[in-house]
């Protein structure tokens, strides 16, 4: 149980890297990492959301549209549910936790169309199955949200350091850091297989 | 009426497709352009979607304009798109089972696509049905035709076919399939394209279209709430014809 945990956590962050092998949440991930400052407080919002976003969903779609066979309202459902969630959190930092509020609430409303807070909470439900429970699922999503985490700050680095760069004039901007997020990528290929080896 | 603006349809279809592409040039929807494009035939399928959602949620973003109140607008659209969206999925899993396997999840992240949402901030709330459905029309066929030339490009480079037919030659460089071919592929275009069209490439992804531009002060600090250097004029003829 505790492997399966493990191996999930670490496929989520490493071989499964939502940014950069599954190309979720680019926006934040091209548009917020210049600095690694703003990298981090993006990213914690996101691991924070995507957790709590799939701690309502599963059980949503477990237990209220698969009972009712209303499962074709997933993509529906799942972003209101989201959309409410980020409100609600933020209504809720604002008023009790000024300070979190502070330092994350900036990116909460960049967050409702994340592609990648959906994108995590319909692939636990297409994941899901005897092997894969509601605690799969967290542990999932925490996963992917450090992944996003590590991918950012990894990436802020890289582009700190690229600045400094005399670039060709039509490459300046987003085309270098894309090639830049190209070899970002790339290196991150190298830990395919990592995961099943190391706990097979 | 208020609105007497005339319209250049023909304009309204066709700047989506060079002046105002939304992938090179806004650089909205990254995310499905470099996830779906290491096929051609997974873009086709993936484009038309879009642009039927974008279409119909144009068309009724436009329609209710009036009806719905500033301050949900955001919540209200997404409703809208995520209904189409849903429609569209349906319509996929019954009568191309295989486009929708191999399109996956990105079928329905459709909804949280910037594209769709950024039009129906940036147009469809602004302007009429008819040129909102057509300016939606254009941005589906601009986002369509380069989803279709990446997927073109790596499909050729890294599978050595295109359309799934063979193509003579050896030519199989996998790299081209794998996430770090399609980043590669992606900047190479829009470098691309800011070579050919003489204007500088766009300094970060599109907070010009995301419809929380607004409230993100990060887009402000960073000054890149016009990625686009045609943006200005145009968002600027918008706003006019509303006020007109």
């Amino acid at each position: 149980m505790i492997k399966a945990l493990v191996a999930v956590f670490l496929a989520a962050i490493l071989t499964e890297n939502y940014v950069l092998s599954k190309f979720l949440g680019i926006c934040p991930f091209l548009g917020v990492s210049k600095k690694v400052n703003t990298a981090l407080g993006m990213s914690a919002a996101v691991t924070f959301v995507m957790v709590l976003a799939t701690a309502v969903t599963y059980p949503i779609y477990m237990y209220l549209l698969v009972p009712s066979q209303m499962e074709y309202l997933e993509t529906i459902v799942f972003i209101l549910v989201i959309a409410g969630l980020v409100q609600l959190v933020e209504i809720v930092l604002k008023k009790y936790i000024p300070a979190l509020y502070n330092s994350l609430g900036i990116y909460l409303p960049l967050i409702t169309t994340n592609c990648a807070v959906l994108g995590v909470t319909m692939l636990v439900i297409e994941k899901s199955g005897p092997e894969f429970g509601y605690i799969h699922a967290l542990v999932n999503a925490l996963g992917a949200g450090i992944g996003f985490l590590v991918a950012m700050v990894m990436f802020a680095g890289v582009r700190q350091r690229l600045e400094a760069c005399d670039i060709p004039k039509s490459l300046r901007g987003l085309p270098i850091t894309l090639v830049a997020a190209s070899l970002v990528s790339l290196s991150f290929l190298g830990f395919s297989g990592l995961v099943d080896n190391m706990l097979a | 009426m208020a609105e007497k603006k005339k319209y250049n349809y023909l304009k309204e279809v066709t700047k989506g497709i060079v002046k105002e592409n939304p992938v090179l040039c806004l650089v909205l929807g990254t995310c499905p352009t470099l996830a779906v494009s290491t096929a051609a035939s997974n873009a086709i399928g993936m484009g038309v979607a879009a642009t039927i959602v974008l279409v119909c949620s144009n068309a009724v973003i436009s329609a209710m304009r009036k009806i719905i109140p500033d301050k949900v607008r955001i919540p209200a659209y997404i409703t809208i798109i995520a209904a189409f969206v849903t429609l569209v999925q349906m319509i996929v899993k019954a009568y191309a089972p295989s486009i929708d396997e191999s399109l996956g999840i990105y079928l329905p992240l459709i909804v949280v696509n910037c594209i769709i949402l950024g039009r129906a901030e940036m147009y469809a709330s602004k302007n009429p049905v008819l040129p909102s459905m057509l300016d939606g029309l254009g941005m589906g066929i601009g986002f369509t035709a380069t989803l279709l030339l990446m997927g073109s490009i790596r499909e050729i480079l890294g599978n050595g076919t295109w359309f799934g037919l063979d193509l003579p030659g050896e030519l199989q460089i996998i790299i081209f399939l794998l996430p770090p071919g399609g980043f590669f592929v992606f900047g190479m275009l829009i470098a691309l394209a800011s070579k050919i069209s003489g204007k500088k490439p766009p300094k970060a992804t599109g907070c010009a279209g995301c419809p929380m531009a607004g409230k993100c002060s990060i887009a402000k600090d960073e000054g890149i709430d016009r990625a686009c250097s045609a943006l200005p004029e145009d968002s600027q003829t918008e706003k006019g014809g509303e006020a007109v």
